[in-house]
């Protein structure tokens, strides 16, 4: 079989029937990392001896022909934020270069138990905090479609490993667009269901409110398929949920008549990128000729939902990172007197930037005297964004948007000015604030040859509406729309050395001198 | 709007935040937070007086279950991850100086 760019579901297909085998598409994903990983540097670990051997084991269960599960034999890459058992979880960043979890998390879990593989852990912005994985410990990942520019964040790792052929699926965890806006810029599928619908027990918490884990694809198909084996209600999670429509493999019609579309006239405002515009415009038309009943209308209170969103982001990291103090696991600063310097000494050490400028904000709303002013405030008007949101979905089946206001940004552009960066995050965050399901699709790729997103919202619990309209969107362009880098294909299995088993030592090396790492 | 950080301020947020900075990091931090306050105070333009905070999108109440041990003893496992142990105990530096 030419595995190249293959679909996860095809790739699984092929599996099942003989076609192919697990190990020889995990050999063509690690020699696929072989050849481009240097360049990209989708991975933080990558565990070849593990890889294989688990692939090996899926492949005994498929020849025996005892259940292996709908992915059997599929390469898959874990963002490092979520545990697996067995390889180390680093958040890229310093304070836990030395973590190895004991157990895995349950999305995770439920990825294996359904016969995925999975290939290693992926470069991340340090602790989820950033829009373009520049903010990891370990260096930048490159976006495939053209290495000068950044995969978008914070999953950028699982985005361009998605992209790069370097596997076949990923996991992601979006808090305030983390899946869908790096799917966007690395023209991939991504989808961060309703909050709930998968279990966050062991997914490093950001924001505890916000954080829902989501797949990354090549397509929607492969995307609803991923969705399917890791939506279920975990006890592990008290926020999780009993849903019994989780089988969402079954939304995937091409058939979007009558289906009420709503654009909202404020997202298109100053501030938006031209071509994306345009591309995101023509997708709804596009929809529209289909049968879809497609509007304008007014979205109320969208100015607010950054700054809402980066109030409670940051009173959440800042308690849910308190926990990263040097007793019990990760980097401990090495010539602390008494206890509480220790604290202090490993933590402004091990933190970089963006992480200590994320942890000082939430300290400073959450304290005595500003916390009604600024926490409270917010949570406030999280209500009232909420409330504009049940409004729009009394009367829309689905919200158009864009998922960024430009493409990828070059290498280096975003960090200069925090709060811009922050900005680019305004058609994502209010999915979190208000709990909704979204998913991100390629709709058009830009002059400098960039890919462009379409962000399509639902109301909580219609991932099936997103993704009937996302299938239908998507089985319309395919000829159109790449799904992998124009031009690159993976000429079937053959061994090359992967430089990246050695990565994990050399973070660990690292961590135990960290650099000094400024505000 | 301008030095609505003091210094009191900063000392103050670093101990909360157990982050112990240089003096150009403290300059640093204490820029960085009044422009993102300056932004954030951007929610003062809505009347919010009436609305109830939102801290969970759905109606969630606690979960409880009976306290049953369900996984296995993973303490030494646990402990391997520890910077430094003894008798399976964490060691910490002195508490009291």
């Amino acid at each position: 079989m030419e595995m190249g760019f293959a679909t996860a579901v095809e790739l699984a297909t092929a599996i099942q029937q003989g076609k192919t085998t697990a190990v020889e598409a995990m050999e063509a994903v690690l020699a696929r990392i072989g050849e481009t990983e240097e360049l990209y540097n989708c991975y933080v670990t990558v565990d070849r001896e593990r890889a294989l051997q688990k692939a090996e084991a899926v492949q005994k269960r498929i020849q025996a022909g005892e259940p292996a599960g709908p992915l059997a034999g599929v390469p898959v890459a874990i963002k490092d934020n979520l545990h697996v058992a067995g390889l180390p979880t680093t958040c890229s960043s310093r304070i836990l270069a030395s973590y190895r979890p004991t157990f895995s998390a349950e999305a995770v879990r439920r990825l294996e138990q359904a016969g995925a593989v999975v290939v290693g852990k992926t470069n991340m912005d340090e602790f989820a905090m950033g829009s373009t994985t520049e903010t990891s410990a370990w260096g930048v990942t490159r976006n495939p479609w053209n290495p000068g520019h950044v995969p978008g964040g914070s999953s950028g790792g699982s985005a361009a490993a998605v992209a790069a052929g370097e596997c076949f699926l990923a996991l992601g965890s979006d808090t305030g667009g983390s899946v869908r806006q790096p799917a966007s810029h690395c023209g991939v599928v991504g989808m961060k269901p309703t909050y709930g619908t998968v279990s966050r027990y062991g997914l490093v918490a950001y924001g505890s409110s916000l954080d829902q884990v989501g797949p990354l694809a090549r397509t929607v198909e492969d995307c609803a398929a991923v969705l399917e084996v890791i939506a279920a209600r975990d006890e592990k999670d008290s926020t999780s949920l009993a849903r019994e429509d989780t089988d969402f493999t079954k939304a995937l019609v091409q058939d979007v008549q009558g289906m009420r579309i709503g654009i909202p006239r404020d997202y298109f405002g100053q501030g938006l990128d031209e071509e994306v515009k345009e591309a995101v415009l023509e997708a709804a038309a596009l929809l529209g000729q289909q049968g879809a009943l497609v509007e304008e209308f007014d979205l109320d209170l969208v100015d607010y939902a950054v700054p809402a969103y980066y109030t409670i982001a940051a009173a959440e990291a800042s308690s849910n990172l308190e926990r990263f103090d040097g007793v019990k696991y990760g980097y401990r600063a090495a010539e602390a007197e008494e206890l509480h310097q220790m604290y202090k000494r490993t933590r402004s050490r091990g933190f970089g930037p963006e992480v200590k400028r994320r942890i000082m904000l939430g300290s400073f709303v959450l304290s005595a005297g500003y916390y009604d002013a600024y926490y409270l405030k917010a949570l406030k008007v999280k209500a009232m964004i909420k409330a504009a949101f049940d409004q729009a979905f009394a009367r829309y089946d689905c919200i158009v948007s864009p998922v960024a206001p430009t493409t990828a940004p070059g290498l280096g552009e975003s960090l200069q000015d925090p709060l811009r960066m922050y900005l680019g995050d305004i058609y994502t965050v209010s999915a979190n604030l208000a709990g909704l399901p979204a998913i991100s699709l390629p709709c058009g790729v830009d002059q400098k040859g960039l890919p462009i997103g379409l962000q399509l919202m639902g109301d909580c619990f219609q991932e099936k509406k997103l993704l009937r309209v996302a299938y239908t969107y998507g089985q319309l362009t395919q000829d159109k729309m790449p799904a992998g880098i124009p031009g690159q294909f993976v000429q079937g299995a053959k061994t090359v050395s992967c430089p990246k088993d050695q990565i994990e030592k050399a973070a660990v090396a690292e961590a135990h001198a960290p650099g000094k790492g400024g505000m | 709007m301008a030095n609505r950080i003091s210094d009191d301020i900063i000392e103050y947020v670093g101990i909360l935040a157990k982050l112990e900075l240089s003096g150009q990091e403290r300059e640093q931090a204490r820029r960085d937070m009044e422009e993102m306050l300056c932004y954030i105070d951007k929610l003062n333009e809505l009347d919010t007086s009436g609305v109830e905070p939102m801290s969970h999108v759905f109606q969630v109440q606690n979960v409880f279950r009976e306290d049953v041990v369900t996984n296995g003893d993973g303490g030494q496992e646990t402990l391997c991850n520890a910077p430094e142990q003894k008798d399976g105990m964490f060691v910490v530096p002195k508490t009291f100086v």
